[in-house]
């Protein structure tokens, strides 16, 4: 059966909900009059195009008043060949850059581990990379029962073949039900391999986690289309159901140097592995004091600064905030700053605590990727920007008169 | 060389805006566009063109309709196109989009190196890449702001990182993900465009393919979607007023008592 979706006529009222949630363009309104259901004369009629159709049901949910849109999904093929109740336990990937490990891994055992709670197993961390092996009984501090590691100098720096093969071998061997990754340049590089080695689902970039005791399944929840619409997602019929999780977004737990766990050190088979690739060096981005991905405060920059001095300005604003300075696309483009600062659609995401945005007028393209920051403080001369609009905070003004007088505050308080 | 670019049309979110009342994106007729990551991926591949000799192939899974992102990628200089379409691949996730993808390749033949935006900007995922390259058995390098060389059948690339960036060397075939900052896309040439007009573009289904059908479309997709909604909007806050001088202060005390400074 293949996928099948169809207006019902004697129920579509013509109100265009559908046709305005519709992001492929797949549904036109067109004039057809006819009596529907309730005795109303109706002259609109909602049509879906099903060579754009995705089959996504945003179209069914916008029509839940009237249920005129009808959704028959096609049933998955493809159903696990083994008894799922074979796989249990959560996995959170302990993703380590420079032998340090990375932020995101202790707000991801914070979140695995009340899901493993909630379940009621084990959560356990895997751990790669050289001279590692210390690192072990900071994950069981911040909540994780058991700790696997691959402790070898062809782990030293990352490369996606030995970490995925050794991760996907792993995960077959010992079954979790889920595998938690931090949604990083590594793990976003290196889970979809994992995920294809060992057929299963993989969801990117979950800003929301649940599980549902009864189905063992996870409820992935994450922004698509820049955030505009939330979806959430299921791998109904495969093991393990592998997420990666946007940093910043769960709190991590305080460590609690009494708790005990189990750590499993894993040999590296080097004849069998293969690593096709070379890591030839690292070059540390001088620019940036803060690292952008990892900062609770940002300041950013936009075409309202005017001037490229005008980021020396910002660096001291961020530096007496501890924050990091971000910008918008048009900064980066006019040569102002370095790409590795932009924020927003063709740059990085980031979710801080605190956002600053100065003299960004807040084109989506820049929303996108800064809109899920806690508390977003706007500088601008023109109070009717969608940033001014959209902050928790305006204020309206000169940037060059009012950043100067906001560091001589903070520095004050 | 045999260059191969996997693109994908989606909406333009450039000239959208914001609805006022709901917060959200004002979707009628949002036009379907490259999708932006995959402008940098086109230009890359006629780069290396330019600089190796051969062909550049573009590849796109899409609607009949994502003919016209490829006649765009022509016109930009690239020399061929396949649409990969059927309704059979409607509803695919990432994993059935890497598998359809990485059977278009085989079929296509030889390759050297393969090239994808990091992400798309409707689904903003950035598994396809990695996923096609897991299936062609090949290695890849994610986020590469930088093809230094191409030598003897290696290349050596800079991967961007939260931190700076990594130099890794890979052996071809391989396929890269890359990200704005690795070039500048020129636009569509006059005689490109002319040329892209009149191009035959092959559109290859299921059984060009000899996809298992077990994997493609909805039915070959692990993930499902089981509900889509609107986030909540988020509400203006307050206009502080004053001089710059009290603004700041009021500012600094409202964050204290917020307990984030």
């Amino acid at each position: 059966m293949a996928n099948e979706i169809r207006v019902i006529k004697e129920k579509c009222t013509g109100c265009i909900l559908c046709f305005r949630e519709c992001m492929f363009g797949a549904i036109s309104i067109i004039d057809e009059e006819r009596q529907i259901s309730d005795g109303r004369r109706i002259k609109k009629l909602a049509r879906i195009d099903l060579d754009k159709c995705t089959f996504c049901g945003a179209c069914v949910a916008a029509c839940k008043k009237f249920a005129a849109i009808e959704l028959k999904k096609e049933e998955s093929a493809v159903h696990l060949d083994i008894d799922p109740s074979h796989y249990r336990g959560i996995w959170i990937y302990a993703e380590q850059r420079h032998g340090e490990i990375s932020p995101v891994v202790y707000e991801l055992i914070s979140e695995a581990r009340r899901l493993a709670d909630k379940l009621g197993v084990k959560l356990s961390a895997v751990l790669m990379g050289d001279k590692i092996e210390s690192k072990a009984k900071d994950l069981i501090y911040y909540g994780a029962d058991k700790v696997y590691i691959f402790d070898d100098p062809v782990l030293a720096e990352f490369q996606d073949d030995p970490y995925s093969e050794l991760l996907a071998k792993l995960i077959a061997e010992e079954k979790p039900e889920i595998v938690l990754m931090g949604a990083t340049n590594i793990g976003r590089s290196f889970a979809s391999r994992v995920a294809a080695k060992i057929r299963t689902g993989l969801t990117a970039d979950c800003t929301a986690l649940d599980v549902d005791v009864s189905t063992r399944n996870l409820l992935q929840t994450r922004p698509a289309f820049g955030g505009n619409i939330m979806a959430t997602i299921l791998t109904p019929s495969h093991r393990p159901q592998m997420a990666t999780v946007r940093h910043k977004v769960f709190k991590p737990a305080a460590p609690e140097p009494s708790r005990k766990g189990e750590v499993v050190r894993k040999n590296v088979n080097h004849s069998e592995l293969v690593v096709r690739t070379k890591f030839l060096k690292f070059v540390k981005d001088a620019s940036a004091k803060v690292n952008l991905a990892d900062a609770d405060i940002i300041v950013s920059g936009g075409r309202g600064l005017g001037k490229p001095e005008g980021f020396k300005l910002l660096e001291e604003l961020a530096e007496a905030l501890g924050g990091a300075v971000g910008s918008s696309r048009a900064a980066v483009d006019a040569g102002w700053i370095a790409y590795s600062h932009q924020v927003g659609q063709t740059g990085r995401t980031v979710s801080p605590k605190i956002y600053v945005a100065c003299g960004i007028s807040g084109q989506i393209q820049h929303l996108v990727g800064m809109n899920s920051s806690d508390i977003i403080i706007a500088i601008n001369k023109d109070a009717s920007s969608p940033m001014m609009k959209m902050a928790s905070f305006a204020l309206e003004g000169d940037i060059y008169e009012i950043v100067p007088a906001l560091i001589k505050a903070i520095k004050e308080r | 060389m045999n260059i191969i670019v996997c693109i994908k049309q989606v909406p333009n979110t450039t000239n959208v805006q914001i609805d006022e009342k709901t917060g959200t994106l004002k979707r009628e007729g949002v036009e379907a566009v490259i999708n932006p990551f995959d402008e940098y991926a086109i230009e890359e591949g006629v780069r290396l063109k330019e600089r190796f000799g051969g062909r550049v192939t573009i590849i796109t899974m899409g609607p009949p309709q994502a003919e016209k992102a490829l006649r765009d990628a022509l016109a930009r200089g690239a020399d061929d196109a396949i649409l990969v379409s059927d309704r059979a691949f409607a509803g695919a996730d990432t994993w059935a989009t890497s598998y359809t993808l990485a059977r278009a390749i085989r079929t296509l033949g030889e390759y050297d190196i393969i090239i994808c935006g990091k992400q798309a900007t409707d689904g903003d995922t950035a598994q396809v890449g990695p996923g096609v390259a897991e299936m062609l058995d090949v290695p890849h390098v994610a986020h590469v702001k930088k093809i230094e060389n191409i030598e003897n059948n290696l290349m050596t690339v800079e991967r961007m990182m939260e931190d700076g960036y990594d130099v890794i060397e890979a052996p071809l075939p391989a396929l890269v993900t890359v990200v704005k900052e690795i070039n500048t896309p020129r636009l569509p040439s006059l005689k490109g465009m002319l040329a892209s007009k009149k191009a035959v573009i092959p559109h290859w289904g299921a059984k060009e393919l000899g996809a298992d059908k077990d994997s493609i479309g909805l039915a070959g997709s692990p993930t499902q979607v089981m509900k889509i909604f609107s986030p909540p909007p988020r509400s203006g806050g307050e206009t502080l007023s004053g001089t710059p001088d009290e603004m700041s202060r009021s500012l600094v005390e409202k964050l204290q008592n917020l307990k984030v400074i």
